[in-house]
Parts: C-alpha cells; structure tokens; sequence
C-alpha cells in the first residue's frame, strides 16, 4: 500500500508537464488606475482598430465615466458622429464580407483580455507581427500563428523580420521608436482590460472593505463562542 | 406582547415546539470539531446561490440570441450585478468544496454507518441533483465552454445502445445544442432542480435529528433510558422527544453552543469566499474558465475541452475507459459506489479513531486518488495520464472492494464508552 502512495507521488510531477507548453508572453505591465494611459488607448483603439473590432457590450457613456472624459467633450471629440452617448462601441462593417475579406469575421475586442487569460497576451500579439510573404498581407504573427489580420500598426513599428531560430529581429522603418511603440501597445492593452472589466478596480476596492469587516466578525465571534462555551468543557 | 402573539401562533402552528425540538433543544454532541462546519456552511451556500440567483434571473436572458451579452449586461449595466455575479459563480465552486468536505467528514467518521443510512442517501441525492443543477447552470452564460462542455456531457447519452441517439435529441430538445436547450436548462436550473433540492435538504436535516448527530468518537451519546444515573447525564434540558427515549450524555443544546460556533465558523468561510471572489473570481480559470469569455460557437472547438473543476473526478473516470458506453456506466458506478457505502462497510466501528491502520491507509488513497482524479480531469487526456487516471480510478474502486473484505473482521481499537475527546 505505502509502495503505491509512493508510486503515486512520483508520478505526480509528471501531471504539471503534461498541461502542454505555456507561450511565452511579455509582460505588459499595464496600470488600470492610469486614467492618461487608458485615455491614449482609448484613443488608439478608435483610430486603429474599431474599424474591424467593435467593443459591442461596452458603452461610451460608461467609458467616459470610467476614464475621466466630460460627456460634452466625448460627444463631440471621442465617437463618431450620429450616434448617443450610451450606444455600444460598435462599427459598421458588414460581419458576412468581413469574413471573406479576412477568412473569418475579425472577434469582438470587449472581453479578449479575460478570453487570453491575460492582457500580457495583447502586449505581446500586437509585437509579434514580422513578414511573411506567403501570408496574404504579407505579415505573419508569432503568438497567433497564421492570422487573419494585416499589420494594422506596420506604419508606427515598421516591420520585424524573423530568424531562422524564430526570434524576432527589431522592426525598421516605422515612424516610432521601439520604446514609443511599447508604450503606445501598452496603453492599448491597458484599455482592453478595462473594458473585459469595467469594473475591476471597484472590486478590489470593496473587497479590501468587506474582508476587513469580516476579520473583525471574525475576531469577535471567536470570543462570543469562547465566551458561550466556558461552561461546556 | 410577544409572548401572547407566539401564543396564538403556537395553538395554530407549532413553531416553538419545533424550534425547541430541531435548535434550541436538540441534543449534539459537545466534541463537534472543525470538520463539522461544513454542513451550515452548505447551508449557507444554498441560501446564497438561491438569492443571488433570483436577482440574476431579473436581468438575464435566456436565448440563444440574448444570453451571452445579458451576462456582460449584468455585469456593466446593472448596479452590483458584477456582485450578484461573481457571488453566483464564486458559489458554485465553494459549494462543492464544502460539500466535498462534508461527505469526506462522514466518510472518516462513519456517519454513513447504521442507523444513518438513509441519511447518507438524501446526502447523496441532494449531491446528485447538485451535479444537474451545476451543470445546467454551467451552460446558462451561453459562453464557448458552456456550449461545449454540454455537448461532450450530453452525448455520453448517445453511448446507450439503441434509444442513445434519440435520447440525446430529446435532451437537447434539437439535433444540436441550441436556444431550446438553453431554455429548457434555464427553466430546470431555476425552477425544478432548486425546488428538488430544497426539499432534500429538508428531509436530510429531518432524517438527521431523527437518528442524532454522529461525533468525531462515533460513540452514541444517546443511550438506553435507565442506563445512566443522572449526576452523570448531560444537565442541559433536552426536548422530551429525546430525553423520553434516551438518557443523553456528553451532548450540548444546538442553540446556542454550535449557533455561536457557527457564525464563527461562517465568518472564516466568507473571509476565504470573498478573498477569492474579490480577488480572483476567475478562480485561475478554474471557476470562470477562460473560453467561456466568448460567446458559444458550434463551429470553434476550444483547444482543450474542460469540464468546470468539481466534475474532474467523474469525468477521467469516465474518459480512461476506451469505450464509451463503458466510460459512461463507470462514471455512473463511481457515484453508485457512494450511495451503496453503507453496506459496502460491515464495520461497528464508526470513527477512523478506532478503526485498524489498514482502514485508514485505504481511507488516505482514496483521498488522494480523489484529488488526483480531479486534478487530471482539468487536464489533456495524454497517454501518461490516462494512465495515471487508470491507476487511481483502480485506486477509487478499490477503496470499496477492500473496505467490504476488511471491515467484517477488522482489527480495531476498542471504543470508550464516552465521549473522551
């Protein structure tokens, strides 16, 4: 019996193995209290992406709130004109041609960093681009193998290039440094978590609050139940 | 005033006597240790999902159309419907670890074990039903997972001969997964099931202060009238329904020792409970499980096809088997295993305190196959484990074969009288 528990837990480190290889993503270090950061991001997602992703369970007039940016303001410099301030970030484009544009309809963004499990999984997909000429746009991605997707971002960080060992050279020709393009993909990651949560940093918030108040329930029905009990024992 | 209003009360409705009878004069036993939190803390669990539950189904939308972006409709636009949320979620995870907790007390002190049977079967029924309703929740947020999670649940249906494919049409009520799926889970997850389960605890608790608590000793603490001479008899006054039958030694009122006890314990629970749902609701993917983050798609398999932790277990059970129908019966066997425990244990001794080293060694590796069972079920089968998941499905069955040769002749300690400890 005791030679098969030992069995057992030899065995047991093999199961952490098996869960298949991790990828390797970097670190985005993205701050969700940052509000400039999230506004920047905001910013960039409209101009580069919601062309082709809409943020369809997410709100203007909430992001807005959320960010820091007077209603007023947001209407006339932050959304397209002819829609209200409590719509949906959505776009116009037709989902069936999109599909045969790029092989499949480009995903709605809203909850990408809660579906990767990671905003780190952004950070990086959106460095990984380098060029692939027998790709249709001519990019391939490192962290999404054979994506659908141009290099919508090619004019900011140029074009890597990939080696035969599959690390990726740094990118020429772009209007950006490397450090600005960090940057800039950092405050975009950073906004797509806040929208897979909106309210993620209320949560926190209160829960700091709640535990507290349980510690303290806790530490005085301790001592009501010693008190109740003196007598049992 | 209140005296006089619980007096017309009590000639029309015995509520004193019956809060007498089932807390405030109902006999446990006063050496209740840590592993007897968890059936109030099920309790509460119960209470919360049941709440929590009904406030989301004021916002939800049960469609294959509305689902998925209700749920983000409560979780963005409906003041603390994040809240509501992540408490339903958080809940159901914590439900079976309490429960899991619960059973695996019984199992180590015997409370399955003559005169408690049919105590332990409603507990096992009430498990049942909390698998189906699990499970049919689980398919309500209408995300990729819970749309292929029910498909691979559902068409083990289909490995019954003959009637199998018929049968998982008439489940889904579609020849695929579809809005009347989604809707007539809904109507099961909200309606029948809770209703179901609600009437099981009932009768547990019942079927529970019928028979009296068992205790970590598993020595009775009610004993023949007339045995015990009164200075020695507990000097709390019990309702006369058992200190008219028995003389009560060694036992506590419910109320208010282990009402006290409890809120103590509920305290600990919910600092561990919110410290999870505040701070990690996705519970590492293994409570909110990543693909469930977009909506279902009958045509995007996930990579990796993961039932929600709490059916780990069952599930490689049922995936080392090669043959499917097979897979499906073992699956079914493991839980018939449970309900039949009680006569698969011919022991008298109750308490792992007094029972031989081997009960105990066996007791240990069911446990740990237990764990690792539910541990490789979140995993890709991979041929390592699967046969890791052999070995220890041998390892789960094993512990009721053994326990049924063993437990008729078994080398125990001898049992105290009374409660020692």
């Amino acid at each position: 019996m005791k030679k098969f528990l030992l069995a057992i837990l030899a065995v047991l480190p093999m199961l952490a193995s098996a869960a298949g290889p991790a990828l390797d993503l970097e670190k985005a270090n993205n701050d969700l209290s940052d509000k400039e950061s999230l506004k920047r991001g905001f910013k960039s997602y409209l101009n580069y992406c919601l062309g082709c992703h809409q943020l369809q369970y997410q709100r203007y007039n909430r992001t807005f709130a959320d960010l820091g940016i007077d209603e007023k303001e947001g209407k006339e410099n932050w959304m397209p004109t002819g829609e209200k301030v409590g719509d949906h970030i959505t776009n116009t484009m037709p989902a069936k041609d999109a599909a045969k544009w790029f092989g499949s309809t480009p995903p709605d963004l809203t909850l990408e960093a809660r579906f990767r499990k990671t905003p780190d999984y952004i950070y990086t997909y959106l460095k990984s681009f380098y060029v692939d000429p027998e790709r249709p746009f001519g990019v391939n991605n490192k962290v999404f193998k054979d994506v659908g997707m141009p290099h919508v971002l090619q004019g900011l960080q140029g074009v890597q290039t990939i080696d035969e060992h599959g690390n990726l050279q740094p990118a020429t020709g772009g209007s950006m440094t490397a450090e600005e393009y960090d940057e800039f993909v950092r405050d975009l990651t950073n906004f797509l978590e806040y929208t897979s949560e909106p309210n993620k940093l209320e949560r926190k918030a209160l829960g700091y609050w709640v535990i507290g108040f349980l510690v303290i329930l806790f530490i005085l029905s301790y001592f009501l139940k010693k008190e109740y009990w003196r007598d049992v024992h | 005033m209140f005296a006089n209003f619980m007096a017309w009360i009590d000639k029309r409705l015995p509520v004193t006597e019956a809060m007498n009878k089932h807390v405030v004069q109902y006999p446990a036993p006063k050496n209740f240790n840590f592993w007897y939190f968890f059936g109030s803390l099920a309790m509460l669990v119960l209470v919360n999902q049941i709440l929590t539950g009904i406030w989301l189904t004021m916002n939800y939308e049960p469609s294959g159309d509305g689902a998925f972006a209700s749920i983000e409709y409560i979780m963005r636009d409906v003041d603390y419907g994040w809240l509501l949320r992540y408490m339903h979620s958080t809940g159901a995870s914590a439900f079976f670890v309490v429960v899991y907790m619960h059973m695996f007390r019984g199992l180590m002190y015997g409370s399955y074990q003559k005169p408690r049977e049919l105590l332990w079967i409603f507990g096992m029924l009430i498990f049942l039903v909390l698998m189906a309703e699990a499970f049919m929740g689980y398919l309500l947020p209408w995300g990729n997972m819970s749309y292929w999670g029910a498909q691979v649940i559902i068409s083990l249906f289909g490995a019954i001969p003959v009637v199998g494919e018929e049968l998982t049409i008439w489940i889904k009520g579609d020849y695929v997964i579809s809005g009347a799926t989604l809707n007539r889970f809904f109507a099961l997850h909200v309606i029948a099931l809770p209703l179901v389960l609600v009437v099981l605890v009932f009768l547990h608790i019942l079927a529970l202060h019928e028979v009296g608590s068992n205790n970590p000793e598993g020595v009775e603490i009610k004993k023949k009238k007339g045995t015990i001479p009164e200075a020695e008899q507990s000097k709390f006054k019990f309702h006369k329904q058992y200190a008219d039958k028995y003389d009560i030694v060694d036992a506590i009122p419910f109320h208010p020792y282990y009402t006290v006890k409890d809120i103590m314990g509920v305290a600990g629970f919910l600092i561990l409970f919110c410290w999870v749902m505040f701070f990690y609701p996705e519970g590492g993917g293994y409570f909110l499980e990543a693909p469930n983050f977009t909506p279902a798609n009958g045509l995007k398999t996930p990579e990796h096809i993961a039932p929600v932790w709490y059916f780990g277990p069952f599930y490689t059970i049922l995936r080392v088997v090669p043959d499917k129908l097979i897979g499906a019966i073992l699956m079914f066997a493991a839980i018939g295993m449970l309900f039949a425990l009680p006569w698969f244990d011919r022991g008298v001794v109750k308490s792992i305190r007094y029972r031989s080293k081997l009960h105990l060694l066996n007791l240990t590796q069911f446990a740990i196959c237990f764990v690792i069972l539910g541990i490789l079920g979140t995993l890709p089968a991979t041929p390592v484990n699967n046969l890791i998941g052999t070995i220890t499905t041998f390892g789960y069955f094993g512990f009721f074969v053994a326990l049924w040769f063993y437990s008729k002749n078994e080398n125990t300690k001898p049992v105290p009288e009374r409660l020692t400890k």
